[in-house]
């Protein structure tokens, strides 16, 4: 059985219809990749399987429970992360206390108004743990809001990361990176596959090419097309629609 | 400090410990500079507020300019309390702070999910309507006369009771309670669920997506800040042995965010605290020289919005960095936990 289901998702917004009857799985252990042009509805499918919308029709179901519906707090405390496609952190919180915010550890202990949460200990060693696997290590105490552009994007990937997921949801992550920077979030993300089961929103199709298991390609808000990177190669429709080309 | 990313933070920091020994030889020194006892009793009650108050606007970035309601709520708890029931000092400050509780649970449910302007509306809004019902509701709230005569119940301690009648033994009693907050606040601040807040303040949909209930914090977070509203209402009516609708006015609300927001409740746990003292001097100072001291006042706080939004602890803030030391060496590259902490 697939980790992760969406069957017949149908959402609109007024008369636009975004996404038609949309059917998806994902596998556990793999990285499924979601591909289409700008505007095609994908993030907004990501918004609705990562519970910020509420689809019109349909169900999602992750690991057998149906999450259809569900607020994106219940989601995420099920076991799935997701970063942004624009970036959205805790700016004026150092990288470190970005990623310590999101462990499972330190939510559960959320209502917790006497001790204090300190910037040593377990927490502070799981926490500069991901950090270091994100490739931010050195830069624990510097403000989020202060790094990087590409530095900013790993600690998207981090925040996401810390929540230990059971399902990673990536949504555009080589946004806005140049060619080095995404070659380096290429080889990060082909280190995160050994332990996480990853979908991943891109355009950049040499980067999803290189990295998945599996693809869906949505157009229209439909999936026109889904295979393994090789069977989308040889597709009529991927082909005539521009989006195998670099 | 600065360099560690979070700061284990000690029971009672210097600066407390500082603020509280230095507030406690007030009775001594305040009539020789030309003030009086009943100032110092003013100023500890309206940091309990202020200090309640910035949980909500400075921490959790949600303002509220209707928490007049509940200062005016504990005021009125409190005076009800000692007509009706029995007089008890303890027990009407409990029940003050749990019929503000109670209130802001209520109005918290219809807030909690919205933010910044919306929020600010709705809450002027509950404001109005418990101003309003405070004015009408002749039998109980006394109307615009408020509740007159209301006790100063003494301390019971076991054996020992002590009287509360003179201003200066009821100000050593708020500056205690005002001691107790203050802890338990810079408790709560470095906790994890001060921590959370802070996300929330920063960015509520990222709190939301790494799987905070964010709603429920919010909520919380408010009832908790209007409970300590009213605890302070509490002691405000022991003070004046009166409580009335003013308090709970528009105006009065909207004092209170200009005290924290002068003082720098963004920037800093103390910023209320500044801001009430400079606000209460400045009426006295300043009143004492002109009847127009609020216009001047008013003027400041213009212009501190527009230059200096981090208020006076900013500008400390600012000036403390500037100036080189050994511990500081590390400022530019190495940012401090979340500056609000200072």
């Amino acid at each position: 059985m697939a980790l992760f289901e969406a069957r017949g998702v149908h959402k609109r917004f007024g008369h636009q219809v975004v996404l038609e009857n949309i059917d998806l799985s994902f596998e556990s252990g793999r990285l499924s990749g979601i591909m289409g042009p700008n505007g095609a509805g994908k993030t907004t499918c990501f918004n609705v399987l990562t519970g910020r919308y509420k689809p019109d029709r349909g169900r999602v179901l992750f690991d057998g429970e149906d999450i259809t519906g569900l607020s994106p707090n219940a989601i995420a405390c099920r076991g799935i992360a997701r970063s942004f496609q624009t970036i959205s952190l805790f700016d004026e919180y150092s990288a470190l206390e970005n990623v310590l915010i999101a462990l499972p550890e330190v939510r559960e202990r959320g209502f917790n108004m006497i001790e204090p949460l300190s910037g040593d200990g377990a927490d502070a060693d799981r926490a500069a743990a991901v950090l270091a696997r994100v490739g931010l290590a050195g830069r624990e105490r510097r403000r989020a809001g202060d790094l990087a552009y590409g530095e900013r994007r790993a600690l998207e990937i981090g925040v996401a990361l810390a929540a230990a997921p059971r399902l990673l949801f990536l949504d555009e992550p080589t946004s806005g990176l140049g060619v080095e920077a995404t070659a380096r979030l290429s080889e990060m993300v082909r280190e995160l596959k050994h332990d996480y089961s990853i979908v991943v929103i891109e355009h950049d199709m040499q980067f999803l090419f290189g990295l998945a298991d599996a693809i869906s390609v949505i157009h229209w808000g439909q999936v026109i097309a889904r295979g393994t990177p090789d069977e989308l190669r040889e597709n009529k429709w991927v082909q005539r629609s521009n989006l195998g080309r670099p | 400090m600065a360099a560690v990313p979070t700061v284990a933070s000690p029971w009672v920091p210097r600066g407390m410990a500082l603020l509280l020994a230095v507030m406690a030889t007030l009775p001594l020194w305040v009539a020789s500079i030309g003030l009086y006892q009943y100032l110092g009793v003013e100023i500890a009650i309206w940091m309990i507020y202020g200090l309640g108050f910035n949980l909500l606007l400075g921490y959790s970035g949600l303002p509220s300019f209707g928490h007049g309601a509940f200062f005016g709520v504990g005021a009125y708890a409190f005076g009800l309390f000692q007509a009706w029931a029995f007089e008890s000092l303890l027990l009407g400050m409990a029940l003050a702070a749990v019929a503000a509780f109670v209130a802001g649970a209520v109005v918290g449910c219809f807030l909690s999910h919205r933010r910044g302007i919306y929020f600010a509306l709705m809450t002027i809004a509950f404001g109005q309507v418990f101003w309003f019902v405070a004015i009408k509701w002749h039998t109980v709230t006394g109307g615009e006369d408020g509740l007159l005569n209301i006790p100063r119940p003494a301390l019971e301690l076991g054996a020992a009771s002590v009287p509360l009648n003179s201003n200066v033994a009821l100000f050593y009693f708020v500056l205690f309670v005002l001691a107790v907050v203050a802890v338990a606040l810079w408790r709560l601040v470095h906790s994890p669920f001060g921590k959370v807040l802070q996300a929330i303040r920063q960015n509520e949909e990222r709190a939301r997506f790494v799987g905070y209930n964010v709603w429920l914090f919010k909520w919380a977070v408010f009832a908790l800040s209007a409970a300590i509203a009213g605890l302070a209402g509490s002691l405000f009516s022991m003070a004046q042995q009166s409580a009335y609708p003013d308090v709970m006015s528009l105006h009065a609300s909207g004092v209170i965010v200009m005290m924290t927001l002068i003082g720098g409740g963004f920037v800093s746990f103390w910023g209320p605290v500044i801001g009430v003292a400079v606000y209460f001097l400045a009426r006295d100072v300043l009143g004492a020289v002109t009847e127009t001291w609020l216009l001047w006042f008013g003027l400041v706080f213009v212009l501190a919005v527009l230059f200096r939004p981090e208020g006076i602890a900013g500008a400390w803030q600012e000036y403390v960095g500037s100036v080189p030391s050994a511990g500081r060496r590390n400022r530019g590259t190495e940012a401090p936990a979340s500056h609000i902490e200072r």
